[in-house]
């Protein structure tokens, strides 16, 4: 090896370590990228845009979601095997790590941050793990009917109060845990509520907890200010009994945009988006899109709404402009765009393409791409500032 | 009448063997099996939303029958007909792949 070579794996090694515990340096402009095909995630920051490293280890990530501290430096990543990784932002590693079910689907923080829920399909029900040490706390068994079968749990998000709220496929119900103790959680039951919730969400500033039902038309509210008034119906019937089209991928409902008084959802089985009137929960219009819409997902600022799309017309992002209800750009980020993630004012947006393992930061005022950053499948893209949001 | 017509496909079909794809479309088949199958069957094939397709899960049904589960979907359940994408073929070569296990894309 000549001086060169030497003098440059000295500072290789030099900056290695300032990445990971080098300067001192905040964690808000700081995320996470899903490589779902690596079970392992990149971690990126929005200053520069750029990718900092990678965690290993982290197991089956199909589906994988993450939430985190209230501080920003730890993220909880959901595995699809059952995995709850409690990643260290700053220092780049795991710092605990549980397996804690078969199957598993997403999880949430406590309003408090001291609790973190995960949602099971297998076996079914919600588990409840304190957020410093990842010990288990409370195990919520989804069970219903005659009490000898478990539904999957679906669609779980915070909500004020250190609540969960989340709902039971085939059940066919919306439970509330307040997790204010959570060794002993209290839970309320709302009964049938429609057939088959596949996701849900908590409105921004934590409102209203709304499921999407895949086994019929409509929607399922609950207002979270007033639970004695149980889980409504809305938008039912909204397909007035046409033939749906094939669904080849679940609608995902976290991150639905709201913008102001409007609300806009994903249709099931049909190539629409729903603009909503959130005061009175009524359709206002709804707009055609390319495909099967999976996220629509609300730009911060509000004007605008990003939708992508399920399989196979799942290669091109469009943008929406509420006030002309309008498709007003069209993107092609690559094949099988699976997220977008804004930042938190909304300047510039992270989109993955899977099947071309790339991830392009796009600026949402110029549409040009600002960045690209490769990664094995990506997936999911979670920012830290979700760590401030109910809901997320 | 769909069952009739696909039994007679059967006979009609040499053997048991069903031919592999040419290399580049096996790729893409098993890229699709594991990647946007596995949104709703996990991308281990373990079962997510939908139900394990995992060897041990399939040994005991009729290969013939999820073949057709796979053309046509399942009405009252989110799966939905893949025949836009795969052919009669594909679809039960698909099958005999899950039934011994996935392999990566790459061999």
């Amino acid at each position: 090896m000549n001086d060169v070579s030497l003098i440059l794996a000295a500072a290789a090694m030099f900056m290695a370590g300032c990445a990971a515990n080098g300067a001192l340096r905040g964690t808000g402009d700081l995320g996470l990228v899903i490589e779902r095909g690596a079970g392992r995630i990149t971690l990126i920051e929005t200053s520069g845009r750029s990718a900092l490293g990678t965690v290993e280890g982290l197991g089956d990530l199909s589906h994988a979601a993450a939430v985190y501290s209230r501080d920003g430096r730890y993220a909880f990543v959901f595995g699809r095997d059952g995995g709850l990784s409690k990643v260290d932002m700053l220092r780049m590693s795991v710092d605990k790590r549980v397996l804690q079910a078969g199957n598993s689907i997403g999880g949430a923080i406590s309003s408090d941050g001291r609790v973190i829920a995960v949602a099971n399909y297998e076996p079914g029900g919600v588990q409840l793990f304190d957020a410093a040490t990842l010990e288990r706390l409370a195990d919520i068994p989804s069970t219903y009917g005659d009490g000898s079968r478990r539904s999957k749990v679906v669609g779980i998000a915070d909500a004020p109060g250190n609540r969960f709220v989340f709902s039971l496929f085939e059940a066919g119900e919306i439970w509330i845990a307040d997790a204010s103790e959570p060794r002993t959680p209290k839970l309320e039951r709302f009964p049938a509520i429609g057939r088959e919730p596949y996701d849900g969400f908590v409105t921004p500033g934590g409102r209203y907890y709304i499921a999407g039902l895949f086994g019929e038309d409509g929607l399922v509210l609950v207002d979270l200010w007033n639970t004695v008034g149980g889980a409504k119906r809305i938008l039912g019937g909204y397909g007035r009994g046409e033939e749906k089209l094939p669904v080849y991928k679940m609608p995902h409902l976290r991150g639905w945009a709201i913008a102001g008084d409007v609300a806009v959802f994903p249709a099931i089985g049909r190539h629409e988006v729903l603009m909503v009137n959130t005061a009175t929960w009524t359709e206002i219009a709804r707009v055609p899109v390319h495909g099967q819409p999976v996220f629509a997902i609300a730009q911060p600022g509000g004007r605008r709404v990003w939708v992508n799309f399920a399989f196979p017309k799942n290669d091109v992002v469009q943008v929406i402009d509420l006030p002309s209800r309008t498709v007003v750009r069209e993107l092609r980020p690559g094949k099988a765009v699976l997220h977008m993630e804004f930042t938190p004012r909304g300047e510039q947006v992270w989109i993955s393409a899977r099947d071309d393992d790339l991830v392009t930061v796009y600026d949402t005022a110029s549409f040009a791409p600002l960045a690209r950053i490769a990664a094995l499948k990506p997936s999911g893209i979670f920012l830290t500032s979700r760590a401030a949001s109910t809901g997320f | 009448m769909i069952r009739r017509l696909a039994a007679l496909g059967l006979v009609l079909l040499p053997g048991a063997v069903v031919a592999e794809p040419p290399g580049e479309r096996r790729d893409e088949l098993i890229n699709l099996v594991r990647q946007d199958c596995g949104s709703c069957h996990g991308l281990t094939m373990k079962g997510g939303l939908g139900p394990p397709l995992l060897p041990a899960a399939l040994a005991d049904k009729d290969p013939e029958s999820l073949r057709l589960v796979v053309l046509n979907g399942r009405r009252g359940t989110p799966m939905p007909p893949w025949r836009d994408f795969f052919t009669e073929a594909e679809a039960g070569w698909v099958i005999e792949l899950l039934r011994e296990g996935l392999p990566d894309e790459r061999r």
